[in-house]
């Protein structure tokens, strides 16, 4: 089984750019990036994959065991790199995948040179002083909230899909992304997700690093941002003027924009 | 119905009035119907900001429009679980496909109780293609979703059930496993490991076994008892499972004993018929049948006598063909009654003749469409096409023949062939 067939790897933009991979987090696929994919394809080689057990991954390749850590995912992102033979590239993680990248670096600093943390959160549950913003009660609810809407998930999205004639390139295969995630793949990147803690390996981050954060985030609160951004020395916060837990698609202009700056300023 | 005059007539026809009511309904504003929908209403800015919400919302959340617009987003109406839900899934799919339908969420209502519901959500965008606000409908899921909880629990059960199911099959499977390997050690420690090589005498035997869970009651065995004479003995314990298998067991050390000491065939049914009685007393009588044998070597022959308690007679195959049946009739179950009778037979072995014994699984396998007993005399019959043979090709063939019964041979089977070498063998091994 190839890497490339098993994550689902799609390579685009400029080949002689440096290489930006695009980590997409918990709930979602490699869409996520559509929005910002064309602009940082302008100057940039962009890859994309899925994790395995998202999108248009193998599923076949998923093990609970492997995926019930970070150190999992991390080795996903690493194997994608080793793949495509990668040097000093940016890894852009969402979410949940700033985390990942973090370890993923730590494991292969050779290959992943640098690092741009979207909406990161090292930890969501609060706990002694510390405010993630959720208690382990709440990451329960969200479980049965998956629960709750797997049962008619990929049976309403087919159509939904198909009656959206003005957005013609969403096409179909997004009725197998989002929707086709597998309850119990769904439910274990869930737990590992919300209630891992990753604070520890902030200190140890020497790779130059951009921090992305929304003014409004129900997810990744901007205490949460500023105690990543002090964490890791040296990295830079920005602050983008957008609601959500997802800027690269509530501010997609601004998103791209804040990555190509961090990009250029690496210099060759 | 109490209209006078009855018949079919067009509904509100005739009634005076009940038009114009009519007219008056469809003319409802399309600001009534938006207020007091049966379902909630809501628009809110791309942020999730509330801009508008129905008066039928705003109802089932106990809250007040001053309270929601401009003030809330729609995420703020969420359990914390829904949050995150909302975060993670339903705004950024939102976002790509402009078009969400039927997200079951939990909103939290002024009151703190959860009031379950099933979201849609359509994303207008201006001309250009710009996103501008978000539409949302909000349908009371009480029922569906107690419902849609009570298939999750079954499932839930239903997946537990089979895991529990799965795990005593596994547990039973191996359990089984084990009982069988203890069962066929068992049933071989009651069996000679192998027969012993008696100079100048060929020898063959065989045991099925019918049934990999339970213990049989056959046993044979052959041993020498100086450099001229071997004893041997094959028999059948009333009986299976562990009683016969204790049964068999002081049987065959009895008669391994008591040969040692006298070699009279009659004599030894008679100590093991004392024992027997001895050890199995009151309600609990345990017997079996038996073939016992001493044999001598003569010159270029075999004497051999023979004694037999209740066991199916012995077959002697001549080198010419002939199948001669040891008289024992009348021989007596032993351990059955005291003063129990045995009979005694006398033959002696030529070159290229063969002794079998044999229990009654064999002749009393069950063959054919009605399913007949196989008999004695199918067996001579049998026995008499294989002649010239010797032990290990008499053996081998009737092996054969146990195997074609199939199911039809449902009780453990021993047989023990002994027998000279024709003259014109030219060694042990051959062709016997």
């Amino acid at each position: 089984m190839s890497i490339h067939r098993r994550n689902n790897i799609r390579v685009t933009g400029r080949a002689s750019g440096r290489t930006v991979v695009l980590v997409h987090g918990f709930g979602c696929d490699q869409n996520m990036w559509r929005l910002v994919e064309p602009a940082l394809a302008e100057d940039n080689r962009v890859v994309l994959f899925d994790y395995v057990g998202a999108g248009g991954s193998d599923l076949s390749a998923w093990q609970e065991e492997r995926y019930s850590s970070l150190d999992g995912y991390a080795r996903d992102v690493v194997e994608v790199c080793e793949e495509l033979d990668l040097r000093d590239a940016v890894v852009v993680g969402h979410s949940v995948s700033a985390m990942t990248g973090v370890l993923a670096r730590a494991l292969a600093p050779e290959r992943i040179g640098s690092l741009v943390m979207v909406c990161p959160s090292p930890r969501y549950i609060d706990e002694d002083g510390y405010r993630g913003g959720f208690t382990a009660e709440d990451i329960e609810e969200l479980l049965e909230s998956l629960e709750s809407n797997y049962l008619g998930w990929s049976a309403t999205m087919a159509p939904v899909i198909m009656g959206n004639p003005d957005r013609p390139e969403l096409g179909e295969e997004l009725t197998n992304s989002f929707c086709a995630t597998d309850p119990d793949i769904a439910r274990v990147f869930a737990r590992t997700t919300f209630l891992s803690d990753s604070r520890e390996d902030l200190g140890g981050v020497t790779a130059p690093t951009l921090i992305l954060e929304c003014e409004q985030d129900a997810i990744a609160p901007p205490e949460v941002g500023a105690y990543v951004h002090a964490a890791i020395p040296g990295s830079r916060l920005v602050t983008l003027a957008a609601t959500g837990h997802c800027p690269q698609l509530s501010a997609p202009e601004a998103t791209a924009a804040a990555i190509r700056s961090f990009v250029s300023a690496l210099g060759r | 119905m109490n209209r006078p005059g009855g018949g079919p007539e067009e509904p509100g026809a005739g009634l005076p009035g009940t038009h114009a009511a009519f007219t008056a309904l469809l003319e409802d504003s399309a600001e009534e119907l938006y207020e007091s929908a049966p379902c909630g209403y809501l628009s809110t800015l791309l942020d999730g900001t509330i801009a508008k919400i129905n008066a039928t919302l705003l109802g089932w959340l106990g809250l007040s429009r001053g309270e929601v617009v401009g003030r809330m987003r729609f995420s703020d109406l969420l359990t914390v679980g829904g949050k995150l839900y909302h975060e993670t899934h339903f705004a950024p799919l939102l976002r790509i496909q402009g078009h969400l339908n039927g997200i079951a969420l939990d909103l939290r209502t002024a009151t703190g109780s959860r009031l379950p519901v099933l979201v849609t959500s359509t994303l207008k965008r201006s001309q250009d293609g710009e996103p501008l606000l978000i539409r949302t409908t909000v349908f009371d899921a009480t029922e569906r979703r107690a419902y849609e909880q009570e298939l999750l629990r079954a499932r839930r059960a239903a997946e537990e059930a089979r895991r529990a199911a799965e795990e005593a099959r596994r547990q039973a499977e191996a359990d089984r496993e084990r009982l069988c390997q203890t069962l066929a050690v068992l049933q071989h420690s009651l069996l000679p490991e192998t027969l012993p090589d008696i100079p100048g005498v060929r020898t063959a035997c065989h045991y099925h076994t019918a049934s990999t869970m339970q213990l049989g009651g056959d046993f044979y065995d052959l041993f020498e008892l100086d450099d001229r004479r071997t004893a041997f003995f094959l028999g059948d314990v009333c009986g299976k499972g562990p009683q016969a298998a204790a049964l068999t067991s002081l049987t065959r050390y009895t008669l391994r004993t008591a040969l040692l000491h006298d070699v009279d065939p009659v004599a030894n049914l008679g100590t093991l018929n004392t024992v027997l009685l001895d050890r199995y007393t009151g309600d609990d009588p345990r017997y079996c049948t038996a073939a016992v044998g001493v044999m001598e070597r003569v010159g270029d022959t075999l004497e051999v006598r023979l004694a037999s308690g209740g066991h199916p007679p012995a077959l002697v195959i001549r080198v010419d063909g002939r199948v001669e049946t040891l008289d024992t009739r009348g021989g007596m179950l032993v351990g059955a009654l005291p003063a129990a009778r045995f009979v005694p037979a006398r033959t002696t072995l030529r070159p290229g003749d063969t002794l079998l014994l044999y229990t009654d699984g064999l002749t009393e396998a069950r063959v054919g469409p009605h399913r007949e007993l196989y008999g004695d005399e199918a067996l001579v019959s049998f026995a008499a096409g294989l002649a010239p043979t010797g032990p290990h090709r008499l053996v081998e063939a009737l092996k054969d023949l146990l195997r074609g019964f199939g199911d039809g041979l449902d009780d453990d089977t021993a047989l023990l062939a002994i027998g000279l070498p024709a003259r014109t063998d030219t060694g042990p091994g051959i062709a016997t």
